[in-house]
């Protein structure tokens, strides 16, 4: 609260909301804490400069995509959509400098045993923390290619103990117009929702990321946790998760409801089914520079292992 | 409020000769198209032009051509409004920067973005609206920077006048480009639509004189 410059009377901060300083810092290093209590192999990474601000997190290396080159630091974290914060691709570099991402619990509700919510610093506890480098296809047409650092959203499924009802989960993104100035703008219907199927959900692939190039998730990537699901186009990828809901029937999405005809509910990565507006056939490597051109872009962006979940589903229709 | 302005500042040049305030406002114009090319020029050295260094410069050679076609739509208002005849002198230096920026735009969507790669641009115009309307209006362009000459002016006598009416239609498609582009956020073509209603307003106010007067 002490940096929230949004607010439009100062005076109205009653000393009880000020977070001292030395819990505040503390929760910082909550973060570094857990992840390497968590992770078995520590694995010490040296930071890039711009990441000065951040915590480094502990984790385990893996076999995703280590033969993949990856896009810079500098590109991952100044090239997003995040719409909370703005429209622009630069938008949500400048405008989450503020935002706060600790302390967060996420709320556990719907077709669960009982409701709950969990705070990072036990999601963190869950599962060991792993690097996974994944693929990522934003569906206007450009890839990148990112070290995250997370635990299989598997993991806190078995926690929330879903019942038999829960076919679907819907993802609730963080909501406040007060220190997220693109919350302000009607341009989506906020809060910002996800969703997957069960199945997909449970899919090994399916990654809970909490940080990027070894260290916490920047803010303009969904900070404190987001969704990483690397064979479906970006924005599925819900960011600033703060509410997971187990529910019966399809989650109403936020891009399906501005625009169902572009924006399905699977939203897999397909070069066959063609977006009214970009072309899906080919995508552009960010940061391969200005002459590098197009590469092809893969089928379920090249993760087969995931054909398996939508055998005899007609790709086309549900798309 | 800059409306006021610029016509005092158009009036202010009047003690000058006509072919003095001509070469003046041409170097002005010469000023701002050079300024964004020498930008991206310096940028694209420097690795400024940020993670998507090919989508910045369709951005911003599209957004120039856009904004030079409206320019030249203002000319012919503005001449009537300020009384000041000289100013259709600076009309095609205008038409033609526009033109050049379209040009630039539709080649770093042909080499940077495609790399001349023709199937995969075929299928783009042909499945995409939005770049089907933009190449549309860039093949309009082309008869009019081609006829943009005093010999063309008067091979063509009233014909001319009439080819040249193809502005209007290549500034409609070139909005609905922009429409169509962006994903959410409409900001910026309501802005540049408003700016082209603006310009017409005073048109078809002239045209509904014209006909009241024919009937």
């Amino acid at each position: 609260m002490l940096l929230d410059n949004n607010r439009r009377n100062p005076s109205a901060i009653l000393p009880s909301e000020i977070t001292p300083q030395a819990v505040f810092e503390q929760r910082r290093e909550v973060l570094k804490l857990a992840g390497a209590a968590a992770a078995s192999a520590l694995t010490g990474l040296s930071l890039p400069a711009q990441a000065a601000t951040a915590g480094s997190l502990s984790f385990a290396k893996t076999a995703y995509g280590k033969e993949e080159t990856l896009t810079s630091l500098q590109d991952v974290t100044s090239y997003n959509n995040y719409y909370e914060f703005g429209t622009g691709k630069e938008d949500p570099a400048r405008e989450a400098v503020l935002f706060k991402p600790t302390p967060w619990t996420i709320n556990i509700e719907g077709a669960v045993k009982q409701a709950k919510s969990i705070s990072i610093e036990q999601l963190l506890k869950l599962a060991p923390l792993e690097e996974r480098i994944y693929r990522m296809r934003c569906v206007e047409g450009w890839s990148m290619v990112i070290p995250w650092i997370g635990l299989p959203l598997k993991a806190l499924i078995d926690w929330a103990q879903p019942t038999g009802n829960a076919k679907y989960i819907e993802f609730i993104s963080y909501n406040d117009p007060r220190h997220m100035p693109g919350a302000r703008i009607p341009v989506l219907d906020w809060p910002y929702i996800e969703g997957l199927r069960m199945d997909e959900a449970m899919q090994p692939l399916t990654l809970l990321a909490v940080g990027l190039y070894g260290q916490v998730l920047p803010n303009q990537n969904g900070a404190p946790v987001r969704l990483v699901v690397p064979w479906k186009y970006g924005f599925k990828g819900a960011k600033a998760i703060s509410t997971i809901r187990f529910v019966e029937k399809m989650p109403n999405t936020t891009w399906m409801k501005a625009s169902p005809r572009e924006y399905g509910f699977y939203a897999n990565v397909n070069p066959q089914v063609d977006h009214p507006r970009w072309t899906q056939s080919s995508e552009k490597r960010i940061g391969a520079g200005l002459f590098a051109g197009r590469v092809k872009t893969k089928l379920f962006n090249g993760y087969d292992e995931v054909a398996g979940l939508y055998a005899g589903m007609d790709l086309k229709k549900f798309f | 409020m800059v409306i006021p302005l610029f016509k005092q500042a158009c009036i202010r040049l009047s003690p000058w000769s006509p072919q003095v305030a001509i070469a003046r406002l041409k170097a002005v114009i010469w000023l701002l198209a050079l300024t964004p090319l020498l930008r991206l020029l310096a940028l694209g050295l420097t690795d400024g032009l940020g993670a998507n260094p090919v989508e910045f410069i369709e951005r911003s050679t599209g957004t120039w051509a856009l904004v030079f076609l409206l320019l030249s739509l203002s000319v012919s208002p503005l001449r009537a409004w300020t009384q000041q005849a000289w100013l259709m002198a600076v009309r095609r230096l205008l038409g033609l920067w526009m033109f050049a920026f379209a040009c630039l735009h539709v080649t770093s969507y042909l080499w940077l973005d495609y790399q001349f790669f023709w199937p995969d641009i075929v299928a783009d115009i042909s499945k995409h609206p939005y770049v089907l309307v933009g190449a549309a209006a860039w093949l309009l362009s082309m008869p009019l920077a081609a006829t943009s000459n005093q010999r063309a002016i008067r091979a063509l006598k009233k014909r001319w006048k009439t080819l040249h009416l193809l502005a209007y239609l290549i500034a409609v498609l070139g909005l609905l480009h922009f429409w169509w582009l962006v994903k959410k956020d409409v900001t910026e073509p309501v802005l540049y639509s408003l700016l082209f209603a603006g310009l017409m307003l005073p048109r078809f106010a002239g045209w509904f004189r014209d006909y009241r007067k024919s009937q």
